[in-house]
């Protein structure tokens, strides 16, 4: 079966040559701004995963993806609220949110190992992409210590979130 | 023949040798940044872990054959105690990238 990728994911990749487009890298406030609404994205779908999907496997996979991006999450709002800083909106963050809503709906109709097969393909994808944003853009760019050293253990546990997506697919095929 | 004064050292290593593998250790093994830590830890029956979670996510320590599956919720201390021998691999359910071995002697 031919799995289109998640319009999402394309959002991602494009998010380095947005940046510099506008010849500027991305802002602390920025970055934090993108990487919290990459976790809510992953929550949301894994929310949903949780109550539509048969196997178990993609069912304790979706309950890590919660469990773990909600702690992430707490620990990026607890850091700006120390640091002080208002996360800022922008482009990347606009375009990811909508398109992740899209996603979510295209979701929404598939049932059965269908469906199970399609959330867990977009979330090797999406990890995918989230880590190869934050590895070659978001880490980067990063200038408060605290806020990269955030981001590094975010990638650490992604990349293991990747792994075991791609685990979970293998198992279903 | 031993000299006197030599006798109570010779007891004291003697009962020493006997006391210290009766005795249960308690040992720590510490989850950070998802990563066991120490990878490999040579320990006996009876012995106490206490497996000190410092990250915010939940770990598990899972025996690959079933003999143990302690769970750790974010920034907590739990203990368990070995209660069978056998070289043991175990891994977190959460995140199957950690891996850590424990030698529990009988």
């Amino acid at each position: 079966m031919f799995v289109r990728l998640s319009a999402a994911i394309a959002a991602l990749s494009l998010l380095g040559s947005a940046a510099l487009a506008q010849g500027a890298k991305p802002t602390d406030p920025q970055i934090a701004h993108i990487a919290y609404t990459a976790g809510v994205i992953d929550i949301a779908a894994a929310k949903q995963a949780v109550t539509k999907a048969s196997n178990k496997d993609v069912k304790a996979f979706a309950q890590d993806m919660v469990r773990d991006h909600e702690a992430v999450n707490k620990q990026a709002l607890d850091l700006v609220k120390k640091l002080k800083v208002t996360p800022e909106d922008n482009d990347t963050s606009k375009t990811l949110s909508k398109q992740a809503a899209d996603k979510l709906a295209e979701l929404a109709k598939l049932k059965g190992a269908e469906y199970d097969k399609a959330y867990v393909a977009n979330e090797v994808a999406y990890h995918k992409a989230v880590n190869g944003a934050l590895e070659t853009q978001l880490i980067p760019s990063a200038s408060n210590a605290e806020l990269k050293s955030l981001l590094q253990t975010g990638l650490k546990i992604f990349q293991g979130h990747q792994q075991h997506a791609e685990h979970v697919a293998a198992g279903l095929k | 023949m031993l000299p006197g004064r030599y006798l109570p050292i010779f007891i004291a290593l003697l009962l020493g040798t006997i006391a210290v593998p009766a005795r249960a250790a308690t040992i720590r093994i510490t989850m950070q940044d998802l990563v066991f830590a120490p990878a490999e830890v040579s320990t006996r029956v009876g012995d106490t872990i206490e497996w000190i979670n410092k990250d915010v996510f939940a770990h598990t320590a899972t025996a690959r054959n079933g003999d143990f599956d302690v769970t750790m919720p974010p920034k907590k201390t739990v203990p368990s105690v070995l209660k069978k021998a056998g070289t043991v691999e175990y891994y977190c359910r959460y995140h199957p990238n950690m891996k850590a071995v424990l030698k529990i002697e009988p």
